[in-house]
């Protein structure tokens, strides 16, 4: 058959180019535009190249910034992937319970990111606060405006409480889609529940697991409003996490340059955690066969 | 290896069954002797594989008993049962190698490294699997992953009974064929009890010495593939094995003599029937419906011709009974016209109320 050579192609993904441009291309453009260039207002630019890029890459604040973002991200995934995963494991597979348990999973997900700093912000407390009051009435001195140490664990127990739900609805998605006869075989085969675990749950499982883990470390990488709320960068620069970081230079010192540089280099990073995750995760032992039946 | 006894066993899945209908298995009695080839046919839904489940102990069964070797096992555990299953479809484990997919089992229970690897070798060699052993089960095809899962089974020398839950279903056509000669090989070598679950006929007619048929919960007939073929027990079975099924037709008994629409016929005897029997049916495969001249012939229009590939099959019609013969090889049958039938008095057969009535010496 002759093949048509013409442009009606382009039409056809036109719109969806457009669409891209508008709410992604374009935004990226202008800020990889403002960070190798210098303003000092009335809308004069002056180009500066790479300087901005050495500046963050240099400073000490960046760093700092980075490696708390790294602390808390690496946490908060070694905490809610395995604590996700058990709860899944121990979900009942049928009858009333199952959609009891999913209706009370689901509910801090359905809550805006700032109600969540609020009610967290409020109940750590120590005056009013019904845990912060409780632990210090307990002889516990817990003050997250105060200590840092506190201010940490409010914000990891409370993404905790946010979005170990997410892994583990996905978990329990992946779980009940493993067909009965892989149990019974196992069964019949005398697998241990760690064997069973180990060869079928798991692999069945990778699939879904790499999801979480993507979504659980891109989302909290970019933590913003949460701290921002609970304890606003504090106690000092405790909590002054990547984004925090990033709003006081752009807005707070209206250093537009570098935190347009900034910026990109956070994007980059995202990026490429992303993907060595996802290039560790689906190496080929990990990974099972495409249509599993 | 072991004798497998079935007392009494019956099962719903009902929490409280209160009548007959609440049973997936009606109440019966099975044996299976040591090392035999079994297998158990009947339509989708008709107990079947709650049967397999029971002997599997992937079921505890309502009431009854389960013996291996007259030891009752009812109410032990799959592992603890040595037996192994074969499932609809390939149950393999993802990241594992085929070598150790077979070893699993006897991993599992603690055999020496160096007897798993002797025997997992000697077994992939049966399997023809030996050039795969290192790969990952899961780039396997379907046929050779379902051999994958029936070697967990036959690797384990002790195994009490092998059972199949229709193993060859997700496999291609052409290599069913060579699957089940393969099974029959294996079975002949290590004389294992094989129990092979099937809706399809030709597989449990050629894999088993022993046919057990069953419908809606029931055993219907435990046969032989001869004797379900020639003396089926009940117009089910008739209906249900051969292709086309047996023709099963309304008739009357008059002074020991069977009359068909009208039409007095000879079945070369005399029948007596049971008492209070309702339904009366004569039984005859197409195979034994044979296109007849003679005076005593049954008159018969042609409806169709169908061509089968290796046979032809007659549609016919007798007043308003349907009935089918299959043709001899050159036999010229214009479709549309009249012609004469007459059985073979030695397989047709009177059914009273669906049961077989036997014929007197």
């Amino acid at each position: 058959m002759q093949k048509t050579h013409d442009h009606k192609a382009l039409w056809l993904v036109a719109p969806a180019l457009l669409l891209v441009a508008f709410t992604a291309v374009i935004p990226l453009m202008t800020v990889v535009n403002y960070s190798v260039q210098d303003t000092f207002g009335n809308n004069q630019f002056f180009w500066v190249g790479t300087e901005w890029y050495r500046e963050i890459l240099r400073s000490d604040r960046f760093h700092a910034a980075f490696l708390r973002q790294i602390m808390f991200s690496a946490t908060i995934l070694a905490i809610e992937i395995p604590l996700g995963l058990a709860i899944a494991l121990s979900m009942p597979k049928k009858g009333l319970g199952v959609s009891v348990c999913l209706v009370l999973m689901a509910l801090p997900l359905l809550i805006p990111w700032n109600v969540v700093g609020t009610i967290w912000q409020i109940f750590a407390r120590v005056d009013i606060g019904l845990l912060g009051h409780t632990l210090n009435g307990l002889g516990i001195d817990f003050n997250y405006t105060q200590n840092a140490g506190a201010a940490w664990a409010t914000l990891i127990i409370m993404d905790v409480w946010h979005w170990t739900s997410l892994v583990v609805l996905l978990c329990y998605a992946g779980l009940v889609a493993i067909p009965p006869a892989y149990y019974q075989a196992a069964r019949i085969d005398g697998a241990s529940r760690w064997a069973v675990f180990r060869y079928i749950e798991l692999p069945k499982m990778s699939r879904v697991l790499l999801i979480a883990v993507l979504l659980r470390f891109m989302d909290s990488f970019m933590i913003y409003t949460e701290p921002f709320v609970v304890t606003g960068g504090g106690p000092g620069n405790a909590t002054t996490f990547l984004s925090v970081d990033l709003v006081k230079m752009a807005i707070g010192q209206f250093d537009l340059g570098p935190a347009a540089a900034m910026s990109v280099i956070y994007f980059l990073i995202v990026i490429l955690v992303s993907w060595a995750f996802y290039t560790i995760m689906t190496r080929e032992d990990f990974e099972p066969s495409g249509g599993a039946r | 290896m072991a004798q497998i006894d079935l007392k009494n066993i019956a099962h719903s899945y009902a929490a409280a069954p209160s009548s007959e209908d609440d049973f997936a298995l009606k109440k019966l009695d099975v044996s299976w002797k040591d090392g035999g080839a079994y297998a158990l046919l009947g339509p989708s839904g008709c107990g079947k594989t709650t049967l397999l489940n029971i002997i599997s102990g992937l079921l505890q069964p309502t009431q009854g008993a389960v013996l291996f070797n007259g030891a009752d096992i009812t109410s032990k555990p799959p592992e603890a049962r040595n037996i192994a299953q074969v499932f609809q479809f390939p149950v393999i484990y993802d990241t594992m190698t085929v070598y150790q997919n077979l070893a699993f089992p006897l991993h599992n229970r603690k055999v020496p490294k160096r007897e798993i690897d002797v025997r997992v070798r000697r077994l992939a060699d049966m399997l023809e699997l030996s050039k795969y052993l290192s790969r990952k089960a899961r780039d396997l095809s379907a046929d050779e992953k379902q051999k994958i899962s029936l070697g967990r089974g036959l690797i384990r020398e002790d195994v009490a009974a092998i059972l199949f839950d229709e193993p060859l279903t997700v496999i291609d056509p052409q290599l069913k064929w060579s699957l089940r000669s393969q099974l029959k090989r294996l079975h002949a070598e290590f004389n294992h009890t094989m129990i092979y679950v099937t809706h399809d006929q030709t597989e449990a007619l050629t894999f088993a010495d022993q046919v057990i048929v069953m419908s809606e919960g029931e055993i219907v007939q435990t046969a032989s593939p001869q004797d379900l073929f020639e003396r089926p027990a009940h117009t089910f079975v008739g209906r249900f094995i051969g292709s086309p099924g047996m023709n099963v037709l309304p008739c009357a008994i008059d002074n020991a003599n069977v009359v068909l629409a009208g039409h007095e016929v000879n079945i070369g005897r005399s029948v007596t029937l049971p008492s209070g029997a309702e339904r009366i049916e004569l039984g005859v495969r197409p195979e034994f419906v044979k296109i007849s001249t003679d005076e005593d012939a049954l008159p018969v229009t042609v409806e169709a011709i169908e061509d089968a590939g290796r046979y032809r099959i007659a549609r016919l019609r007798l007043h308003d009974l349907q009935l089918a013969a299959i043709l001899p090889d050159g036999a010229a049958l214009p479709s549309g016209g009249t012609t004469g039938v007459s059985f073979d008095t030695e397989n047709a057969h009177i059914y009273a109320d669906g049961h077989l009535v036997e014929r007197q010496a």
